[in-house]
């Protein structure tokens, strides 16, 4: 835990969206996914294409897939695991469920946080880890 | 935004309405919880001590002139940079699981923590008492937002001790508002912390159920 987790240092210049064709939103639903929105893959997805120009899946679209079908992932650890920035997992992310290789949960509603019940898990949880 | 319920946002799920047909349910639910404060106070500390997996950082693009990246129509490449947040997750059982973010740390990033903090169940503001000042700004952040959050004092040993009502009143925190004395490097200590914040987030939003359910009216 040297230097290299020092937070808020600005990294170098990138050209992160070269990898989405520069596209920097998501798709036509232009759903933009929260940090905690949880991927799973869809088991009925198939290889296809994704993208309205039908493009076929790239290498980063598969790691992500890759990623998802060994556990279910926020979108958050798919960013770190994937080693992409948020903005660009976000796009891809866009693509796949377009493509329906992918489901991804919303994020829970702010006003029906935390249910009661819920926490009361949350916190013996914590205590029992 | 936030953890407001108001409504002003529209019709929250749930209420009936038959919409919900694309919004297939996944059991899964995730609860997102904030590490703030200033440079060096421990944040990442923390995170990585509690949490289950490697401490992650995940990068956020940005433009130069401070916007996410993605929000923002042909941005120029060459104006953009990262920005790295810390990442940590606790699993409660299968299907419930405890997300940490850090949030960075300095002033040009703030404007982070509006995404960062939207759905947030609350949030963790390290202090240290030799620097208290550097947590104000996140102190006036979730109090303005009503983001219900603890202060966790990180004890450094070279730090004079100060008592829990001493911070409360240098940091003038609003009645209720909890504060704990921690070690972040401590996993017991980092838990205990969280438990903290998750009682005090039920009982705030207990209250403001209460509040929203109970018309302005006077007393009977
Ligand atoms: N003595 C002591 N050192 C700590 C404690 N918490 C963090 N540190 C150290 O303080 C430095 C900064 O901590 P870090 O977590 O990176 O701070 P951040 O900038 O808020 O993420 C690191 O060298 C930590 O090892 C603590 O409770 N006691
Ligand atoms: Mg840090």
């Amino acid at each position: 835990m040297e230097g290299q987790w020092y937070d808020a240092e600005a990294g170098p210049l990138v050209r992160p969206y070269a990898m989405t064709g520069g596209r920097t939103k998501p798709g036509p639903h232009g759903v933009r996914f929260d940090l905690i929105a949880l991927v799973v893959v869809d088991p009925d997805g198939g290889e296809g294409a994704v993208g309205a120009a039908g493009s076929p899946l790239g290498p980063e679209h598969r790691a992500l897939l890759g990623l998802c079908r060994s556990e279910t992932q926020s979108v958050a650890e798919l960013a770190a695991e994937a080693d992409l920035p948020v903005g660009v997992v976000r796009v891809l992310l866009g693509d796949l469920l377009e493509a329906g290789h992918v489901k991804v949960s919303r994020p829970v509603p702010p006003a029906q946080l935390p249910d009661e019940r819920i926490l009361r898990e949350v916190i013996e949880g914590l205590r029992a880890l | 935004m936030g953890l407001h319920d108001n409504g002003t946002d529209g019709p929250v799920a749930g209420t009936g309405a038959g919409a919900d047909g694309d919004d297939e349910e996944l059991a899964a639910l995730a609860l997102k919880i904030l590490v703030a404060g200033g440079f060096g106070v421990g944040k990442t500390t923390l995170v990585g001590s509690v949490s289950e997996i490697r401490p992650l950082r995940t990068e956020e693009a940005l433009s130069r002139a401070g916007e996410l990246v993605d929000d923002t129509e042909g941005v120029d490449q060459k104006t953009t940079t990262t920005v790295a947040m810390d990442f940590g997750r606790i699993t409660i059982r299968s299907g419930l699981s405890l997300y940490l973010f850090g949030t960075p740390g300095q002033d040009r990033f703030w404007f982070m923590w509006d995404e960062l903090s939207q759905g947030a169940l609350g949030a963790v503001v390290l202090a240290d008492t030799r620097r208290l000042e550097d947590c104000f700004p996140a102190v006036d952040y979730f109090e303005h937002r009503r983001i219900p959050f603890v202060v966790a004092v990180n004890c450094f040993t070279e730090a004079r001790h100060h008592g829990a009502h001493e911070v409360s009143r240098a940091l003038d925190l609003d009645q209720g508002t909890p504060v704990v004395l921690c070690d972040a490097r401590d996993r017991d200590s980092g838990k205990e912390v969280l438990i903290r914040l998750v009682e005090y987030a039920g009982r705030v939003h207990t209250a403001r159920l209460l509040e929203s359910v109970e018309p302005q009216a006077g007393p009977v």
